[in-house]
């Protein structure tokens, strides 16, 4: 799945936000683009519509430097949350090496977590993998709003595995790079 | 089956670099570029580009994915070809075997038959080296000793520097 350049040195993995339409993905992506230092981020791609729904996906490229040799690259794609774009969304899974399913935790989106989920796991079906293949967390976005479903709950409901889960406010970057980390670390033990 | 896990070896490269040197100087082309359908750039060369290129590269990989879409809605497998044309600057992409993209950006200094023949033949040539990629892929020992423990370890630390709030 990831790209290994012996000749260039150069390791490519890419890195996949999936979750229900305004759960936080591209909020997720834009915490991480305002804080990581010039340096490190390419040129943030947005794809979106008028309403700033995103349209095909986000796009963030981030180099993490040369390890043992070979200069490393996360590249970051959230897929469009709209149950309409499935399309989309099954296009930007091909070659994934990690995914982060962000989840809304507002009572009222419990619905949208589950269908995006069984979502995602037909559409990796479509490319014959399965969650436990790949790098996969979970984070629980929204922690700060009112009315949210408790996290024992929701690990009941979305996570009965038990893959790393992680709470998080998005908008203000609590957990954003705990979640980012973890499937980083994860994704590249996976090429050893 | 579309091939997602790449590995590209010295000898390759520089197969491929040369074929797209080659393409680069026949068709007075800006800059060739070529990539893997999942976004990941494998080798650019040419003119230095005033963009991201591994965000174009991903655009670029979007672009052919959702005409081959398109393709499939009128009755087509796909399109193994695009051509966008600006006003200075116009592209060319086109399939390499199953999943790989050439990218070609030229302006005025020449003229769309003439990328598009000198890339018929670069597009064979590559399709040879894209190959033999394949098939010492198919029987590469699954070992990799270059991404061992220490590695993981090292990257560890790059990752905890870098990503913090």
């Amino acid at each position: 799945m990831s790209l290994i350049n012996y000749s260039s040195r150069e390791i490519n993995v890419k890195i996949v936000y999936y979750g229900p339409g305004l759960c936080g993905k591209t909020t997720n992506i834009q915490y991480i683009y305002d804080k990581v230092t010039p340096e490190t981020k390419g040129k943030l791609i947005t794809l979106a519509t008028e309403m700033d729904r995103t349209l095909f996906f986000d796009f963030l490229p981030l180099e993490l430097g040369k390890v043992k040799g070979f200069r490393t690259r996360f590249h970051l794609y959230t897929v469009p949350g709209q149950i309409y774009y499935d399309a989309s969304r099954k296009l930007i899974l091909r070659g994934v090496d990690g995914i982060i399913f962000v989840a809304d935790s507002q009572r009222s989106r419990y619905d949208a977590n589950i269908e995006s989920l069984y979502n995602l796991h037909e559409n990796l079906g479509d490319y014959q993998l399965k969650l436990d293949d790949i790098p996969y967390a979970i984070q629980y976005n929204k922690r700060d709003l009112l009315d949210v479903i408790s996290v024992k709950e929701l690990e009941e409901e979305l996570n009965p595995k038990h893959y790393p889960a992680f709470e998080a406010v998005a908008v203000k970057g609590t957990g954003v790079f705990d979640t980012l980390k973890a499937i980083a670390k994860s994704v590249l033990r996976n090429l050893s | 089956m579309v091939r997602t896990n790449w590995k590209v070896f010295e000898e390759d490269y520089w197969a491929i670099n040369t074929i797209l040197q080659e393409l680069l100087k026949n068709s007075n082309s800006s800059s060739v570029l070529l990539l893997d359908k999942t976004g990941q750039l494998i080798s650019s060369l040419g003119e230095p580009p005033q963009f991201d290129l591994h965000s174009f590269a991903s655009l670029c990989a979007a672009d052919f994915e959702a005409n081959a879409q398109l393709a499939v809605l009128i009755g087509e497998k796909d399109f193994s070809t695009l051509y966008h044309q600006g006003s200075n600057e116009s592209m060319y992409l086109a399939r390499v075997e199953q999943n790989i993209i050439l990218v070609i950006l030229f302006d005025k200094r020449t003229t769309l038959g003439l990328v598009r023949l000198r890339a018929k033949k670069a597009l064979d040539n590559l399709e040879t080296v894209i190959r033999r990629l394949y098939g010492k892929l198919e029987y590469e020992n699954e070992e990799n000793t270059e991404f061992n423990e220490e590695f993981v370890q090292q990257a560890e630390v790059e990752i905890d520097s870098l990503f913090t709030d």
